[in-house]
């Protein structure tokens, strides 16, 4: 099974390690995995803004560096949504529709195509809350929302309960948006800031220690706002700690 | 329906002023943005606001997922209301008929001008002075009450939350609940100066009381009552209207002429089809099995008089607009407003529009482009919304197509225009790239920059910057791996 | 071109592309069991009230007790006679006064705890809205599962209006607080009690 990694750009600018981890979890399973070298971006903050147009050329970037492989992981539910449902700035050609349909977000990956049953060298020996990216949620459906009346489910909650030493926690309102929404957190900034201090309150009050997500735009925009009004809270993206980050 | 803790026990000190809505520059975008920081400076409002929402959002999760079909009625109305105006011509006509044979009387008004001009000529001809009316969207986005009052006749909105709307001349900011953005001391305010109630006293049960013994003359006294309406049939030529004050009815049955405005889009074709919406309608809305009172207009009463405006304004091109025209199925629930975490936050009254929140933004650029262009980027496109609506208007997924649309029409700024053309560039081509994120030089690396290109550093206005690592995943793979991928 | 000939001609050339068919409704009630329990629950819940009988076996004496002491009564059920009569009620406003209206119930609805009436039931239709309080005979076989079966009564295709009242007015309009009695009546209590002869429809 030949993977395509695509590490999305602030992954690779910020989080290298969730990268890495990405890399060596998917090694662990027995994936052939590649990193495309003249990967660049997915076209999500153009197209996040309206301006497809301007999304096009990296749209078909995109396409060219993963056309070959078997399956494209990515550790962004963020990205992997705007390439499944979003990436159609580039004539929709039968490459296209390939790439766009074989892209995965890791937990789904992990859950859903490997079938992955344990992680013998997980222990993560701390409180968490898990925080959904809302293309993860609703978008690619790595979870069930709160609004339907249809049973819950969880992909990265499932994988993580396979981890040593975890314990989790609920904050009251555990799917609502943390309010980076990608450009929103510039073009909005004050509601955009005001929806991240009450996402990170609600964990601090439900008692955790680490935020855990499969997403690390959400993180970064968090993090932030968790260090502005003075909460103790730490963010880890869900890879490292299925790869076995102890902290 | 259990209410939010008192906010005046919640955060102490002296009264904070009410917050006020989007200023309004001829010729320029609403800034949204710019209301919603006003309001987030307002703590009081700001918490009693998103904690009320929330729990009609929480209320409705309960009674939603009690009910076991709820899926499957979100579904069911949807399709009839897609069905519904997919042959609204055939639908309209049959009502108009059946009405007529009922002996209501049937007016059609292409446009907002000529649905006020359509209600001053039926008071005129019957001599109304004064015009008792119950809540209705259609008539605030129709501004018929600064009309009517141009010619001398006075205008009583008799839902509570309007009515304090309507002495404080401000428009609602929910499509159920007006005023959900003020507290009980801007209305002891707003009562102390309109209708002579005690300036010092904010208890919910003296204001209440207060306005239901200043305005029960009123409605005695008034020449006409008007209503809205929530679903018209096509089959009786009945118009239904739903509240829970009984306002309505009152408006309906005390003067002896009764005019309803009608949306065209409120038609649906049969009464049975009434036991899908309305076991939908106030679960979605407040959390309630059914609103206190569901009126059903068949006919006139004896001895009196009923007419009926069949309003176009704009719906009829709208459903002409291939991503745009399911937004006509809207039950104006406002379910989607309780549930948006960005206007929890912002308050109605920041959209500067008749329709607020996640369905202000896909209605009102239909009704101007340029006032409205920059709402649909007052989203953070989450998609709650979609999710708790009623009919499944795929809205979080419009407000992503009027983003496009906007750009394409060259509606969204020049400079957000040119950010996004200089990111597409960079983004298109490795070597560009690879140079703006350099490890070498980490600085560059700042995150607003990165993911926008945006000049002004809004980032670190709210929130601390991220501390980029001495190297990118990309050098990583370059320094560990990609010496093993050459080799045979 | 007329209005109405514009805007039938431009939604015909706006018409959305697809099928769209209309799909069958299908009846979603599960029989609760009782009926009157249900319907009860529901109706405390959206705030009505039971008078319960006193054991006396004359299931009205509660009511014509407390109709005793109140003021001005409006009654259009043949079982309770009021002191304001309603024949002689020339305009709705001269209901304006009336402390309690009593009313027969065309039919209940279990899911909602709904009372229905027609033009019929009410014979002045703003007698249950301007009075301060309403009182409604409910005989316990006129109540009807749920919304769907409501819906197939054949007075929405007779009367000229059918109101449902789910409890009294109320509003929550000022931070949230429930008030009964925003405009209209500020108690809606259901006695129940079977159709008299006199009363059948």
């Amino acid at each position: 099974m030949r993977v395509g990694l695509f590490v999305p750009c602030y992954i690779d600018a910020f989080e290298p390690e969730v990268g890495i981890s990405t890399l060596e979890l998917l090694e662990r399973f027995g994936c052939e995995v590649d990193y495309p070298f003249d990967q660049t971006c997915c076209g999500q903050p153009m197209t996040n803004t309206g301006c497809h147009a301007e999304a096009a050329a990296t749209e078909a970037l995109f396409v060219k560096n993963f056309a070959p492989y078997d399956y494209i992981v990515a550790p962004s539910g963020s990205c992997v949504h705007q390439v499944r449902e979003h990436l159609t700035a580039v004539d929709q050609t039968e490459e296209v529709r390939a790439v766009r349909a074989r892209t995965f977000e890791l937990t789904e990956f992990l859950h859903d195509v490997l079938k992955v049953d344990a992680f013998p060298w997980a222990e993560f020996p701390h409180k968490v809350g898990i925080h959904y990216n809302c293309n993860s949620l609703r978008g690619i459906g790595l979870a069930q929302a709160s609004e339907p009346n249809k049973p819950f489910y969880s992909k990265p909650l499932e994988l993580l309960k396979k981890v040593r030493g975890i314990e989790f926690v609920q904050p009251s309102r555990w799917d609502e948006c943390c309010g980076f929404g990608g450009t929103f957190c510039v073009f909005e900034p004050g509601v955009s800031a005001k929806m991240g201090y009450d996402k990170v309150s609600d964990h601090a009050k439900a008692g955790a220690d680490y935020i855990v997500s499969a997403d690390s735009s959400c993180l970064m925009h968090q993090k932030g706002c968790a260090e502005r009004i003075g909460l103790p809270l730490r963010f880890i993206h869900i890879a490292r700690i299925l790869n076995g980050a102890r902290q | 329906m259990s209410g939010p803790p008192d906010s005046h026990t919640v955060i102490g000190g002296p009264r904070e002023p009410q917050p006020r809505g989007a200023k309004v520059r001829p010729g320029w975008p609403i800034d949204q943005s710019e209301a919603a920081d006003r309001f987030i400076a307002a703590p009081r409002h700001l918490q009693n606001h998103d904690t009320r929402l929330w729990t009609l959002r929480q209320n409705r999760d309960r009674i939603a997922h009690g009910i076991e079909e709820w899926e499957e009625l979100r579904e069911l109305a949807s399709q009839i209301k897609e069905h519904t105006l997919a042959h609204l011509d055939h639908y309209l006509e049959m009502f108009e008929a059946n009405a007529k044979a009922n002996g209501i009387h049937v007016h059609w008004a292409a446009d907002a001008a000529e649905h006020n001009r359509i209600v001053h000529q039926i008071l005129d001809e019957h001599g109304a002075r004064s015009l008792i009316k119950s809540k209705s969207m259609l008539t605030e986005e129709c501004a018929m009450r600064p009309y009517l009052e141009g010619f001398g006749i006075e205008v009583i909105e008799t839902d509570l939350g309007e009515r304090i709307q309507q002495l404080d001349d401000e428009d609602p900011s929910h499509v159920v609940v007006p005023a959900v953005h003020k507290l009980r001391a801007d209305v002891a305010e707003v009562f102390s100066k309109t209708i002579g109630t005690d300036p010092n006293n904010d208890d919910v049960h003296y204001l209440a009381e207060q306005q239901r013994e200043t305005t029960r003359p009123l409605i005695l006294q008034a020449d006409a009552g008007m209503t809205g309406c929530n679903f018209a049939i096509a089959e009786t030529g009945t118009f239904v209207v739903c509240t829970n004050e009984g306002n309505a009815d009152l408006s309906a049955n005390v003067p002896p002429l009764h005019i309803a405005s009608i949306g065209i889009e409120k038609l649906i074709p049969r009464i049975e089809h009434l036991g899908v919406f309305v076991r939908l309608l106030s679960r979605s809305a407040l959390g309630t099995p059914i609103t206190q009172y569901t009126s059903h207009f068949r006919a006139p009463r004896e001895g009196g008089e009923m007419h009926v405006v069949l309003v176009d304004n704009g719906r009829s091109e709208r459903l002409g607009m291939d991503e745009f025209w399911t937004s006509l199925k809207c039950i104006r629930c406002g379910a989607c407003m309780n549930t948006c975490p960005v206007y929890r936050r912002s308050g109605g009254l920041s959209y500067g529009a008749t329709y607020s929140g996640p369905i202000g933004i896909i209605l009102d650029p239909t009704f101007n482009r340029t006032k409205y262009s920059a709402l649909p980027f007052s989203s953070s496109l989450n998609g709650s919304c979609s999710n708790v609506c009623p009919v499944k208007i795929n809205i979080h997924e419009q407000i992503f197509a009027w983003r496009r649309v906007m750009a394409e029409t060259h509606e969204i700024p020049l400079m957000k225009q040119a950010m996004m053309k200089a990111a597409g560039e960079l983004l298109s081509s490795p070597a560009l790239y690879r140079a703006a994120v350099s490890g070498a030089d980490a600085a560059l690396r700042t995150l607003p920059k990165f993911i926008v290109y945006n000049r002004l550093n809004t980032w670190t206005r709210a929130r601390e910057m991220p501390k980029a690592p001495d190297h990118t995943f990309h050098d990583w793979w370059k320094a560990n791996r990609e010496k093993t991928e050459v080799q045979p | 071109m007329s209005a109405r000939d514009a805007i039938l001609e431009r939604i015909r050339s706006h018409r959305p592309s697809g099928e769209h068919p209309l799909p069958e409704s299908p009846d979603f009630t599960r029989p609760s069991g009782d009926v009157q329990a249900r319907f009860v629950e529901r109706l405390e819940r959206m705030g009505g009230e039971v008078l319960p009988p006193d054991g006396s076996g004359d299931m009205l004496a509660p009511l014509r007790t407390r109709l005793a002491a109140a003021g001005r009564v409006c009654s259009a059920a043949p079982e309770i006679e009021g002191n304001v009569d309603l024949d002689a009620i020339a305009r709705p406003h001269d209901l304006a006064d009336v402390d309690i209206s009593v009313a027969r119930a065309a039919f209940g609805v279990a899911e909602t705890g709904s009372v229905l009436f027609t033009e019929a039931e009410l014979r002045v239709n703003a007698m249950a809205y301007l009075a301060q309080h309403l009182v409604v005979l409910v005989d316990p076989a006129d109540i009807v599962e749920s919304t769907q079966h409501a819906y197939r009564s054949p007075l929405f295709h007779q009367a000229r209006y059918v109101a449902c009242h789910s409890g009294p007015s109320a509003t929550a309009d000022i931070e949230g607080v429930l008030i009964h009695g925003a405009q209209g009546v500020r108690s809606l209590t259901v006695v129940f009690v079977p159709r008299s002869d006199a009363s059948l429809r």
